[in-house]
């Protein structure tokens, strides 16, 4: 596979695999994506957007530059406190695996982020990791951000990224810390095929968090804790749709996050404020959502862990090595894969075939009656 | 699924906004330090929304943040095309969102107004960039945080200050008027487009009113003679609440009229 080294949310020629219940393997363009949609589904994206979370600054005390990295918060509304990985001198041209340590940092340790200012509050158990506190009003503290912030990024992408490049066409509130970019596949004319196909769309908002921190003992502590908001009307529509036998299709790992955490007390998904803690891996039940349109991802990340909750271990590699012969682009701004949640044990069917037809793909529910 | 631990989902704030359809209106204003911008500000605090206004001068932004507590001031150029995200990441940042975005920022073009052949190209472009180019950037780049709240509430506004300077040729109005005339056609394109995800376009002519831009175009006017903003933006108002609270399907022009 190749790393996606332009940030063009939407390339002309963006692919999609889809894995469906049965294990099955089929490629369309992506922008073909609503053909896997049945009437009665619902599409639930995340509309939170990424805040420019990189920031450039000195450490007081010794003098040196560092690089803040803002990464987790306790609620959607906290604008003060949160989490960061602070790394020493340079910025995202070095692979963040080769980034210097940033000096020896201590509570009360004070530092300079272009127009705005911090403290760190506490260390937590890793030298890059800390809790820190931003100075001044929240208003002020947006102006600073929106004005010296940059988006975070990684080596692999060359030119440095403006905030309109993980800005989604349906982006809403910037609370996330990198954008959730399974929705970079949607813009306004995807919606109009969702609804096309007798399909429902809505959004919920999750904080979707850092995906690498260049430490593999700290990549190990992700994703941390992410804020989450599900609207009544978002959980209504999935009420709706699992009462008439429709499918959830998630745009993203941060919207199963959501959606599942939110159900995990009775199996309904309930409205209002939570904190997905949960760890989704292959072992885990999922109870709302059927399916789940990501990006292509490698193997050993909590990403992909995420993925083993929808397929198992031998149709994703086998997927693997489609996605590496068909050239597949990997990262935020690389291709698609939707996978369905496996029929249930035992059923399985496994079809090692590859469908190229779109056609005569999936013909229990590409040819569902509209 | 392993859960380390469950939050109770809280529902306080999704109660608070039910009992309150529109006390907590989210709404931004661009040219919002004075005449009609002002006037809205002071409006939309009045009938208790949460306000955030854009204005390119610090000074004043600062002044009118002292002047209204609880207003979100943005120092901001809506004409320029780095200035956007900016202003979207603060206003929907600030906000928590956004139901209602009103493009009122205005630039007259040539001032002294001047006939068409003697416009600077200049002048013609700033009227076009902060009339035409701004609203369009600006509510393209907000368009998600809309759609968010129309999803959740069932509407949500976009209303774009027009004139009847879009609609009539009066000489001497060149830049303006071609300019609000494309905004005015932007109004109702974007209007048709976005009624499925509920989002209204909503286009407000409010007359002659004795702002700071008016006393620009007609040095020699009477102010007397003149609407007040605070009626204008009364109106505004009004017509904003009304398109929310009936989600009027037909959004384009709310009275043309001199």
């Amino acid at each position: 596979m190749i790393p996606a080294s332009q940030p063009s949310q939407r390339p002309p020629d963006a692919k999609l695999l889809i894995i469906d219940k049965y294990g099955r393997l089929t490629h369309m363009p992506r922008t073909s994506f609503d053909n896997f949609l049945r009437p009665g589904d619902l599409v639930v994206a995340n509309d939170a957007t990424a805040l420019p979370a990189s920031l450039q600054g000195v450490h007081s005390d010794t003098g040196c530059p560092v690089e803040v990295r803002l990464a987790g918060r306790r609620s959607l509304d906290e604008m003060r406190d949160f989490t960061a990985i602070i790394f020493g001198a340079g910025d995202f041209h070095s692979r963040t695996e080769d980034r210097p340590s940033p000096p020896r940092l201590k509570p009360g340790d004070r530092l300079t982020l272009g127009p705005l200012s911090a403290t760190i509050e506490r260390l937590l158990d890793h030298a890059r990791l800390v809790y820190l506190r931003l100075d001044g009003p929240a208003d002020a503290i947006w102006a600073g951000l929106a004005r010296h912030g940059r988006p975070i990024q990684y080596a692999y992408v060359p030119v440095p990224l403006e905030i309109w490049d993980g800005w989604s066409p349906l982006a809403g509130r910037p609370v996330a810390f990198e954008p959730p970019s399974a929705g970079f596949a949607l813009d306004w004319r995807t919606l109009e095929g969702i609804r096309s196909r007798g399909a429902a769309f809505a959004t919920l908002t999750h904080t979707a968090g850092i995906s690498s921190t260049g430490d593999l003992e700290l990549d190990r502590k992700l994703p941390f804790d992410e804020p989450y908001r599900i609207s009544k009307s978002t959980g209504s529509a999935v009420a709706r749709t699992r009462a008439h036998g429709g499918r959830i299709i998630a745009i993203g790992t941060t919207v199963v996050r959501a959606l599942e955490h939110a159900a995990s007390q009775d199996g309904r998904v309930h409205a209002g404020d939570g904190l997905a803690t949960q760890l989704i891996g292959p072992g885990s039940q999922l109870r709302i959502v059927n399916a789940i349109l990501t990006g292509v991802h490698e193997a050993g990340t909590s990403h992909h862990q995420l993925l083993q909750a929808f397929a198992d271990e031998e149709t994703l590699r086998r997927a693997q090595k489609e996605l590496d012969a068909m050239g597949y682009r990997t990262h935020e701004y690389g291709d698609s894969v939707l996978i369905e949640r496996k029929a249930c044990e035992g059923a399985e069917l496994m079809l090692p075939t590859v469908v190229s037809n779109q056609d005569g793909f999936l013909a229990d529910s590409v040819t569902a009656p509209r | 699924m392993q859960d380390k631990s469950i939050v109770v989902p809280d529902a306080t704030t999704e109660e608070a906004r039910a009992a309150h359809p529109g006390g907590a209106l989210r709404v931004a204003i661009t040219g919002g330090t004075s005449g009609l911008g002002l006037a809205l500000v002071r409006e939309f605090l009045a009938r208790g929304a949460n306000v955030a206004l854009v204005a390119r001068g610090a000074e004043r932004v600062d002044r009118v943040v002292q002047e209204h507590p609880g207003a979100h001031g943005i120092v901001a150029d809506v004409s320029a095309k780095d200035d956007i995200y900016p202003i979207a990441v603060q206003i929907a940042g600030e906000l928590g969102g956004l139901d209602v975005l009103i493009n009122n920022a205005s630039d007259l073009g040539p001032a002294p107004l001047a006939l068409l052949g003697d416009t600077d190209c200049l002048d013609f472009e700033r009227a076009f960039a902060t009339n035409v180019l701004g609203p369009f950037r600006l509510t393209k780049a907000l368009l998600g945080a809309l759609t968010a709240s129309a999803r959740e509430n069932g509407a949500a506004v976009v209303l774009n200050i027009s004139s009847d300077a879009a609609i009539n040729a009066y000489p001497g109005w060149g830049a303006y008027g071609t300019s609000k005339a494309a905004l005015l056609h932007l109004t109702r394109i974007w209007n048709e487009e976005l009624a499925s995800e509920g989002v209204r376009f909503v286009s407000v002519d409010p007359g002659d009113m004795d702002t700071p831009m008016h006393a620009l175009a007609v040095p020699d006017g009477n102010p007397a003679a003149l609407k007040r903003p605070e009626t204008a933006a009364r109106e505004v108002a009004d017509a904003i609440t009304a398109t929310i609270a009936r989600c009027i399907p037909t959004g384009a022009t709310e009275g043309d009229r001199r």
